[in-house]
C-alpha cells in the first residue's frame, strides 16, 4: 500500500464522543485496496461509514450504486468479499456483521456486473447498455428461452453472472468443529427479552444456552441512549441492567453464553443448529490459541433443546419510495444504532420518513449529535406521541400526513421530495416539496424476526395489530418452542420484559424445575401512539412510470416489477417471488418480503394475508462450507475399514478399490505394470499355480437357534432341509417381489448353528433384512443373528497348487475324498484355531481360510513363507472379477439391478419350487410379469473377431444391445452389458449381459452401438466360458 | 432431525440411529399361493401415502437393532407414539384430525 497516513487518519463521520467503541485502539483496514482507519468495537460497516464511504457495491441487476441500509443481519447491499490471503477468501460477508480487526481486507463484489455485461454484449449486442427497461422481471426467462439449443451456452454465462463473490482457490488451512449439545433451555437472542428469559431459567437451575449473532450480547440494549428518550430499567440506564444480568449469567456453571453465534436453522423436535464464529473477529484465518495450538475457526453447535425461546427481535421495514436505493437512504433504526452504538453519523442533513413513534429516535439522536434534522415526514395525519412532542420541542419540523416520495441524487442522496399522501386512494394529494439533505431515513414499522419459527413448516400468522407476521406458536411443528419480545410482536419495553419473564417461567416449569425468584426491572414510562400501516409510498406518477421504487434491494426487485408480474397473471405470491426473484439468495426476504406482499396485495385488490403467508427456510444467514463440514473432510470424510492384512497390501504396493467403506486390494502391480498387465499375470497365476485373495470383507452373519434351518429355508430361494453338518451351500436371496437381492455361501456348523456369508456391500442391510422377517413375521422361530464380519480374516487360497500349499500350514486333512468340495473343517491353521471352507469363486481348487482377525496378518505372512515354491501370487478384486466372470458367477448389484429374478439368471437349479413354506420371493415368480418369455436373461457375449487384434476387444460395460443396427432411431434396446473383461486364459474379450429372451438366442449375433458412432458386434453364448463342466474345483 | 423414542431402549435418541422401513402393519399373506395376482400385487406394491397420521415401521439400526412402530404426522413430523412389534397404535387418522390447514404460501 502506498497510501499516506492522512488517508487513514480522517474519519469524517465519526462523532467526537459516545458509542461503544474504543477511541484509544485504532485499527487499520483496507477496502478495495485503499487503507482506512476504524476503532476497536466497530463493525466493518460502521468503520466504512465513519470514513465517509457511501458507495460499497453495484447492484445485482441494474448495476446501480449502493451503500449501507441497515446495521445488522438484514443488510441487503454491503455484502463484501473478505480475505487478505487467497486461502482466506470469504464471500458474502455482510459488513454489518463483521467485526473490524487490524489488517482486515475487504472488496466490493462487482464480479457479477462484469459477467452480466459480458453476457449481454455477447448475445444481445443491440441492448448496448444495461438499462432498466431492458430488464423487466422474467427477463432471463423471456430472453434466453429460445432457441432451446443455445441454453447450454447461455447458462454458462448466466451462472457466472449470478454469483455473489468468489470462493477461495487455495485449500482452507483452518479447522472447524461440530459440537453436539443437549440443553434444558436454548434462548436465541440476547436483547431485553432473551436476557430476561435466560435469567429466570438460569436462576431456577436449568441448563441454559444463550446465543446471539452479534459481537456483544445485549441486542437493542446496546444502542439505547438517553439522547433518544430511551427508557431506564430500575432507574438506571438499560445498559447497566444488561451488564448486571450478564455478569450473573456468566457466573452460573450451567449457562453458556455464545456471542457471534447465529441460530441458523430450527429443525424437527427442537433441534437447532448454531453457527459460532470463534476467530473471524480477529483475522481471516484462525490465529493460534493462547497455548500456541491450532483452534477451530468456527463451530457448529448441534443443540437438542428441551425448550427453545426465540427472542430474535424485529427488523425495521423500510418504506418503498422512488430511488430509495441511492446511497444515503437508510433504515431509521440503523441511523440510530450507528449514532448511539458506534458514534458515527450517516450524514449531515437528515430527512426522516416514518409511520410510527419509535423511529423518531433517529431524529432525536441525530439532533443530539449536533446535526441538522431537516424535517420529519410522518404519514399519520396528526402525530402526537411523547417522542413526537420531544421532536417538536427540539425545533424539528414535522410534516404530518406526508411521506418522502422520491430521493434525489445518484451516488449520494442530495434531496428528498416530500408530498402529502392519501394511503387509501394510493395517491399524492398535495404539492411536492423538495428539501435538500444527504440522508433519508425511513421506517414503515417492525417485522418480527420469525424466520426460525417457520423453518419446520409452521406458517407465520398475520397480525392486524402490529401489521406484521407473528410466529405460529402452538402449532404442532413448534412443540417446546416459545417466542417473546419483539419476535412475538411485543414492542414496548415493559411488555417485552413481562412476556420474556413468562416465557422463562414456562420453560423452567416444562423442564420440571422450580421457578426461582427473579424480578422484572421497573421500566420508566414512555407511551407510544399507534402506527399507520404504510408500505409502498404513492408517487406523483403511476408505479409503472415513477422512478424505480425498490422492494428487494439485494435482488433489484421493484414495485413496478411486482405490479408487472401480477398483470402478467402471477397471482400466487409464490409465483410472483419466483418470477421476480424477490427474497431469493442470501437475503431470504428480511427487508423486502412484507413490502413485496403489500405491493402484490394492492395490485390484486386484496389484503396481505389473502396474498399469502411467508415461509422461510434454513439458513437464516449464510453458513460457510467449513462450518457445515466440520472435521468430516480429508481422511475423516467417511469412516474407512481396513482388513487385518491391510498393512501387507500397502507394503506390496497394492492399488486399492473402495467397496462400501472397505479398502480392498484392487491389483498388485509389479515393476511398471499397468492394471491390465497385472491382472493378466494374476489371472494366469491362479489358473496355472496358486493365488491368494484377501476376502475378509465378505459379510458374515452367525445364525443360531433351534429354528435356524427353517429360517434359512424361508429366506433363501433354495432348499436347506438336508444340508448336513460340515457342509456348505450357495444360496440366493430375493425380495418378496422375486428379484435377486443377495447371494452367498452358508455353512452348517452344527444342527442349530450356521454361518452365512453375504456380499461385501450387503452385510449390514442383509442383517437388517433377516431381523425384519424374524421380528415382524416369524417371532415364533427360535433364531438369533449376529454380525461376525470383523471377527474373521478370510484368505482365499485358489489354484491347482492350493492343496499342497495349504497342507503345509494346517493339521486338517485336505484329502480330496475326505474333505470334499462344499465342505468345512475346523483345525489349526499356522498354529491358529480356525476354519477352512472348500468353496470356490474362481472355479479352481480353492480353500477359504478363516482365522480370528487378529491373526489374519500372521497367517497371511506364513502362507507367503510357504508359498514361494508354489509360485503363490496375491491377487486383487479386479482379477477376482475376471475369474468369476469366466465361470459365469454373478455379482449381485453388478450383474443384477433389482429387476432380475433367479430364473432370469438361469439359476433354476437354485430355486426350491417344492419347499413346503412359500419362501420369500416364491409367489412373485408366478406373476404374469415374471413369467414373460421376453424378460431380460443372463447370457454370455463374445465380441466378433474379424481381424487380427480383435481378440483384444472388450465391450464397454453398460453398452446397450440391439438386434438390428439398421433400425431407425430410436432403436429398440434389448439389453445391456453387465460385466466385461479381457481373459488371458481364453485369449479374447468376453462379457456377461442381459438380453431379452437371451436364453433362447444362443449363437445369435447382437450389436452394441457406441457413443462415438461405431457399432460393436458380439455373439450370444452360454455365460460359462471356462471349465464348463466345473471339474477343476473338484480335483 | 427427529428425536425418536425407542420403546425397547426406553430413551429418546437421534434420528441418525434409526432406519425407516416404510408403512407399518403390512402383513404377509399367510398362504401366498392362495392369493390372486391382484392380491399379491397389493401386498407387494401398494402403500398408503397419507397427508396426516401415518404408521411407520422403523428399526433402531445402530442401537438395540429392534424393529418397532411409530405413529407420525407426515405434515408436522410430530411423533404421536412409538410402540413395540405386535402392538396396535392407540392413535389413528380417525382419532386425531389433521390439525393443519395450509394457506397459500411464499417461501424465502
Amino acid at each position: 500500500m502506498s497510501q499516506q497516513d492522512n488517508q487513514t487518519a480522517a474519519a469524517p463521520r465519526r462523532l467526537a464522543s459516545g458509542g461503544r467503541i474504543d477511541r484509544a485502539t485504532p485499527l487499520t483496514f483496507t477496502f478495495n485496496g485503499k487503507r482506512y482507519q476504524g476503532l476497536a468495537g466497530d463493525t466493518l460497516a460502521s468503520a466504512l461509514m465513519a470514513n465517509g464511504l457511501d458507495v460499497l457495491n453495484a447492484s445485482f441487476k441494474y448495476a446501480r450504486p449502493r451503500g449501507l441500509v441497515a446495521a445488522g443481519a438484514e443488510e441487503p447491499n454491503a455484502i463484501l468479499q473478505l480475505g487478505s490471503t487467497e486461502a482466506g477468501q470469504v464471500p458474502n460477508v455482510r459488513a454489518t456483521q463483521q467485526a473490524l480487526y487490524d489488517g482486515l481486507e475487504a472488496h466490493a463484489v462487482s464480479g457479477w456486473v462484469k459477467a452480466q455485461k459480458d453476457l449481454m454484449s455477447r448475445f444481445l449486442p443491440q441492448v448496448g447498455k444495461l438499462g432498466g427497461k431492458f430488464m423487466p422481471p422474467g427477463f432471463y426467462y423471456k430472453t434466453f428461452m429460445a432457441p432451446a439449443s443455445l441454453w447450454m451456452t447461455y447458462e454458462k454465462y448466466i451462472r457466472k453472472a449470478a454469483g455473489l463473490g468468489r470462493s477461495p482457490l487455495e485449500e482452507d488451512p483452518d479447522i472447524y468443529d461440530h459440537l453436539h449439545q443437549h440443553t434444558d433451555v436454548l434462548v436465541i437472542g440476547s436483547g431485553p427479552a432473551g436476557l430476561m428469559a435466560a435469567l429466570v431459567a438460569a436462576r431456577s437451575g436449568a441448563r441454559v444456552i444463550l446465543c446471539d449473532e452479534q459481537e456483544e450480547l445485549g441486542g437493542s440494549l446496546l444502542s439505547m441512549s438517553a439522547d433518544c428518550l430511551d427508557q431506564t430499567l430500575d432507574g438506571q440506564p438499560a445498559i447497566e441492567w444488561r451488564d448486571a444480568v450478564l455478569a450473573e449469567l456468566d457466573a452460573c456453571e450451567d449457562v453458556q453464553l455464545l456471542p457471534r453465534t447465529t441460530a441458523n436453522g430450527y429443525h424437527d423436535h427442537n433441534f437447532v443448529t448454531l453457527h459460532e464464529r470463534r476467530t473471524e473477529h480477529q483475522a481471516d484465518l484462525a490465529p493460534l490459541n493462547a497455548r500456541g495450538a491450532q483452534q477451530a475457526r468456527s463451530r457448529l453447535h448441534r443443540v437438542r433443546a428441551h425448550r427453545v425461546i426465540m427472542a430474535t427481535g424485529a427488523h425495521e421495514r423500510p418504506l418503498v419510495y422512488s430511488h430509495n436505493d441511492v446511497p444515503g437512504n437508510l433504515l431509521a433504526g440503523a441511523v440510530t444504532t450507528y449514532l448511539t452504538r458506534y458514534g458515527v453519523a450517516a450524514g449531515d442533513k437528515l430527512v426522516l420518513s416514518v409511520n410510527n413513534d419509535h423511529a423518531y429516535r433517529a431524529a432525536l439522536a441525530w439532533a443530539a449529535a449536533g446535526r441538522e434534522v431537516v424535517a420529519i415526514a410522518d404519514a399519520r395525519p396528526a402525530p402526537s406521541g411523547v417522542m413526537v412532542e420531544a421532536a417538536r420541542a427540539a425545533g424539528i419540523r414535522i410534516i404530518a400526513g406526508s411521506a418522502v416520495i422520491e430521493a434525489k441524487g445518484e451516488r449520494r442522496v442530495t434531496g428528498a421530495r416530500i408530498a402529502a399522501i392519501d394511503i387509501d386512494a394510493f395517491s399524492v394529494t398535495g404539492a411536492v416539496e423538495e428539501l435538500a439533505c444527504d440522508t433519508i431515513a425511513s421506517s414503515g414499522g417492525y417485522s418480527p424476526v420469525v424466520h426460525l419459527a417457520a423453518h419446520t413448516g409452521a406458517r407465520p400468522v398475520w397480525s392486524d395489530e402490529i401489521h406484521g407476521f407473528l410466529p405460529a406458536l402452538g402449532a404442532p411443528m413448534l412443540k417446546g418452542f416459545d417466542a417473546c419480545g419483539a419476535a412475538n410482536g411485543s414492542f414496548a419495553l415493559e411488555d417485552v420484559l413481562v412476556a420474556a419473564y413468562a416465557s422463562g417461567v414456562a420453560a423452567v416449569e416444562a423442564c420440571e424445575f422450580e421457578t426461582a425468584q427473579a424480578e422484572v426491572p421497573a421500566v420508566s414510562e414512555l407511551a407510544e401512539t399507534p402506527m399507520l400501516p404504510l408500505y409502498q409510498v404513492p408517487h406523483d406518477k403511476p408505479t409503472a412510470r415513477a422512478p424505480k421504487q425498490f422492494v428487494d434491494l439485494q435482488n433489484d426487485v421493484t414495485a413496478a416489477g411486482i405490479e408487472l408480474a401480477t398483470r402478467e397473471g402471477f397471482e400466487s405470491i409464490e409465483h410472483v417471488k419466483r418470477y421476480t426473484a424477490m427474497g431469493f439468495g442470501t437475503d431470504q426476504g428480511k427487508l423486502g418480503n412484507i413490502n413485496g406482499m403489500a405491493v402484490a396485495a394492492r395490485c390484486l385488490g386484496q389484503t396481505i394475508p389473502d396474498t399469502g403467508t411467508t415461509v422461510f427456510r434454513p439458513n437464516y444467514t449464510p453458513v460457510t462450507f467449513g462450518a457445515i463440514v466440520g472435521r468430516h473432510c480429508g481422511e475423516l470424510f467417511d469412516p474407512i475399514r481396513y482388513t487385518a492384512m491391510h498393512e501387507w497390501h500397502v507394503t506390496q504396493g497394492a492399488k486399492f478399490e473402495d467397496v462400501g467403506q472397505w479398502k480392498r486390494p484392487w491389483y498388485y502391480p509389479q515393476g511398471n505394470e499397468d492394471m491390465h498387465a497385472a491382472v493378466e499375470r494374476e489371472c494366469l497365476a491362479v489358473r496355472e499355480k496358486v493365488g491368494v485373495l484377501d476376502a475378509s470383507t465378505l459379510g458374515k452373519i452367525d445364525i443360531t437357534g433351534r429354528d435356524a434351518r427353517e429360517f434359512l429355508n424361508r429366506i433363501y430361494t433354495n432348499a436347506w432341509a438336508k444340508l448336513g453338518v460340515g457342509k456348505a451351500r450357495y444360496g440366493l436371496m430375493c425380495h418378496d417381489d422375486g428379484m435377486v437381492m443377495d447371494d452367498g455361501v452358508t455353512t452348517c456348523l452344527a444342527e442349530d448353528h450356521f454361518l452365512m456369508t453375504t456380499t461385501t456391500g450387503g452385510a449390514a442391510s442383509i442383517l437388517e433384512w433377516l431381523e425384519l422377517w424374524h421380528q415382524t413375521e416369524w417371532p415364533e422361530l427360535d433364531v438369533q443373528m449376529t454380525s461376525v464380519t470383523d471377527h474373521w480374516a478370510t484368505l482365499t487360497v485358489t489354484g491347482p497348487e492350493a492343496r499342497a500349499l495349504v497342507g503345509e500350514l494346517t493339521d486338517i486333512d485336505l484329502d480330496r475324498d475326505s474333505f470334499k468340495f462344499m465342505e468345512v473343517r475346523e483345525g489349526l491353521i499356522a498354529d491358529i484355531p480356525g476354519r477352512i471352507f472348500r468353496i470356490s469363486f474362481t472355479g479352481e481348487l480353492s480353500y477359504e481360510l478363516n482365522v480370528p482377525a487378529n491373526y489374519g496378518l500372521h497367517v497371511w505372512k506364513r502362507l507367503f513363507e510357504c508359498g514361494k515354491k508354489y509360485g503363490l501370487t496375491p491377487y486383487g478384486t479386479e482379477t477376482m472379477h475376471v475369474l468369476r466372470a469366466e465361470k459365469g458367477f454373478i455379482i449381485v448389484g453388478q450383474d443384477t439391478d433389482g429387476s432380475i429374478t433367479p430364473e432370469d439368471l438361469g439359476m433354476q437349479w437354485c430355486v426350491g419350487y417344492n419347499k413346503p413354506y412359500s419362501w420369500i420371493g416364491k409367489r412373485a415368480l408366478s406373476r404374469p410379469d415374471t413369467r414373460r418369455d421376453d424378460r431380460k436373461q443372463m447370457v454370455g457375449l463374445i465380441p466378433t473377431r474379424k481381424k487380427a487384434g480383435d481378440e483384444r476387444i472388450v465391450l464397454p460395460e453398460g453398452s446397450q444391445i440391439v438386434f438390428d443396427p439398421e433400425h431407425a432411431i430410436p432403436m429398440p434396446m434389448v439389453g445391456h452389458v453387465t460385466s466385461s473383461y479381457y481373459s488371458p486364459t481364453l485369449g479374447h474379450g468376453f462379457a456377461l449381459a442381459v438380453v431379452k429372451g437371451g436364453a433362447k438366442r444362443i449363437g445369435e449375433t447382437v450389436f452394441l452401438p457406441q457413443a462415438d458412432g461405431t457399432t460393436l458386434e458380439a455373439e450370444i453364448t452360454s455365460p460359462v466360458f471356462y471349465d464348463k463342466k466345473g471339474e477343476r474345483q473338484h480335483v | 432431525m427427529m428425536h425418536i423414542f425407542c420403546p425397547y431402549c426406553g430413551e429418546l435418541r437421534e434420528e441418525e440411529e434409526f432406519h425407516v422401513k416404510g408403512q407399518a402393519h403390512i402383513e404377509r399373506p399367510k398362504d401366498p399361493e392362495a392369493c390372486s395376482d391382484a392380491e399379491w400385487g397389493d401386498y407387494l406394491f401398494f402403500r398408503n401415502n397419507p397427508r396426516g397420521v401415518h404408521h411407520e415401521l422403523w428399526i433402531h439400526a445402530v442401537g438395540c437393532r429392534k424393529y418397532f412402530n411409530i405413529t407420525r404426522h407426515t405434515v408436522t413430523y410430530e411423533i404421536l407414539e412409538t410402540y413395540r412389534m405386535g402392538e396396535q397404535p392407540t392413535i389413528t387418522g380417525e382419532t386425531k384430525a389433521d390439525p393443519t390447514t395450509q394457506a397459500k404460501g411464499v417461501s424465502a
